[in-house]
């Protein structure tokens, strides 16, 4: 059978598009092409990717290979290693560096921090009065500012790297030089932050990222510019697009947002939801290469061949979730894949989930008449989808 | 060569697969969370790589004397 186009055609809202729940019920192992590089596989079930993302035989690193041509949406191959490109045992290198700065009980940690940041940006939304455009003054700097001062990023200097980066994680919303001087300022940037660490170290990550580096030779220098640029931009590109998606997710169902506003002890189960159903992905993410013959859902993956998993559709599987794609704060057991699975899980999961709580529940209490004051026009041909502008009043 | 403990609270885990992929021969996934296959093993760097690495810090290192080698506050 002819492969299929992938990526699928991305809706203008944020829902799945159908093509994959067809798939999920009647081809749930199916061959696609994507602009570059070879064919690959699809996997839509829960099951499937499970193997996928944390089974062994499956690798990221050949990615890398000289001579393997990844199947990808640019037509330049990535020849920069970053940890998502990594299986253990050097994943586990780099990823032990930071672990602990990220654990749900450091993460815990930063709730005040996070809530004043929170608190100063609705004081001032409250003080202008409505309208408010949500992206601008809370979704985007509240994820700006937490991880920029993880990482020890200058306040000053947010504004130039936030244009970078949404250069950096276009796929089509920019041409291919826009988008690979956008990476390279980046890298820059970086690169001179890390020299400034180095001469004044700080209590940030960054700091800890060039100790490592420096004093115990645990990754290169090329890997430490890496992994700042990757966690600065998966840092609030993510969290950012994902407290403006709740919020319209909350306020396009109102008689959810009625649930929270009369009981506001369901924010943690209502975010764990909202992770579950927003299709906050607008790539196909990374391919896994079998390192094996793996049998999945009946179809036999050859050794070198490349499985895509998109976790978000995953997580409507009704084999897993009953009523997939109901949004339902009450479920009983909610193991969704937004955050990925296997080594490569989101190291900064428990800092999202904090950030989105403390977002949304200040956000509900303080302006219990929310609701959108215009259309919302979603940003497209990006790695994360999420509104380009949120248009509130109350 | 000495024994070590391996204790994993799955009241706590919430079943993200790292150890199970960090470790494969000392880790298993059942029922959405991690278990260990043998609560007694020979030292092995994995499974100080697996409580180092788990967001949840479910995972518990002892020493045979009863140390905790990791997860390291
Ligand atoms: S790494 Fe921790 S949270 Fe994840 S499956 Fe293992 S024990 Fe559970």
């Amino acid at each position: 059978m002819e492969p299929r186009s992938y990526p699928f055609p991305e809706p203008d809202d944020l829902v799945v598009n159908e093509t994959y729940l067809e798939l999920q019920r009647d081809e749930p192992v199916a061959r696609v092409r994507l602009p570059y590089g070879r064919e690959a596989w699809l996997a839509t079930r829960y099951a499937d990717a499970k193997i996928v993302l944390a089974d062994p035989r499956f690798s990221r690193a050949p990615v890398m290979d000289a001579g393997y041509d990844p199947p990808r949406t640019m037509p330049e191959v990535p020849r920069i290693s970053t940890i998502l490109s990594m299986d253990p045992p050097e994943h586990t290198r780099l990823r032990r560096i930071l672990a602990k700065a990220f654990t749900a009980r450091r993460t815990e940690q930063l709730r005040e921090r996070a809530q004043q940041i929170v608190d100063d940006l609705l004081d001032e939304v409250q003080a202008q009065g409505p309208p408010a455009d949500l992206v601008d003054a809370l979704a985007m700097p509240v994820a700006i500012t937490l991880i920029s001062e993880m990482l020890g990023v200058p306040a000053l200097d947010r504004a130039k790297f936030r244009e970078w980066s949404d250069a950096a994680v276009a796929i089509t919303a920019f041409t291919v030089p826009e988008i690979e001087a956008a990476a390279a300022s980046l890298r820059a940037y970086i690169r001179d932050l890390v020299e400034e660490k180095r001469e004044n170290p700080a209590d940030d990550m960054l700091t800890v990222l060039v100790h490592a580096h420096d004093n115990e030779d645990r990754l290169t220098e090329e890997e430490l510019v890496s992994f700042g640029v990757t966690l600065l931009i998966a840092g609030h590109e993510t969290t950012g697009s994902e407290i403006s998606n709740f919020v319209y997710q909350l306020l396009t169902h109102p008689d959810r947002l009625a649930e929270l506003h009369a009981d506001p002890s369901l924010v943690p189960a209502a975010v764990e939801e909202l992770l579950r159903v927003t299709k906050l992905s607008g790539s196909p993410g990374f391919p896994r290469i079998a390192t094996a013959d793996v049998e999945l859902s009946g179809v036999t993956i050859r050794a070198g061949e490349a499985v895509f998993v998109d976790g978000l559709v995953v997580n409507r599987d009704p084999a897993v979730f009953a009523n997939p794609h109901e949004l339902d704060f009450h479920r009983a057991h909610n193991p969704h894949f937004a955050f990925g699975h296997g080594v490569h899980h989101c190291i900064g999961a428990p800092l999202a989930r904090m950030e989105l709580q403390v977002s949304i529940s200040t956000l509900l209490r303080r302006f219990p008449g929310l609701e959108l004051s215009g259309e919302v026009v979603f940003k497209k041909g990006r790695l994360v989808r999420g509104p380009e502008r949120l248009p509130v009043r109350w | 060569m000495s024994k070590w403990t391996i204790e994993l609270d799955r009241g706590t885990c919430i079943g993200t697969g790292m150890c199970t992929a960090t470790a494969p021969d000392h880790f298993r996934l059942e029922g959405g969370t991690s278990t260990p296959v043998n609560e007694t093993v020979d030292e092995d760097e994995a499974v100080v790589d697996a409580a180092e690495s788990c967001p949840m810090e479910a995972i518990l290192v002892r020493s045979a004397d009863g140390t905790v080698l990791a997860p390291q506050v």
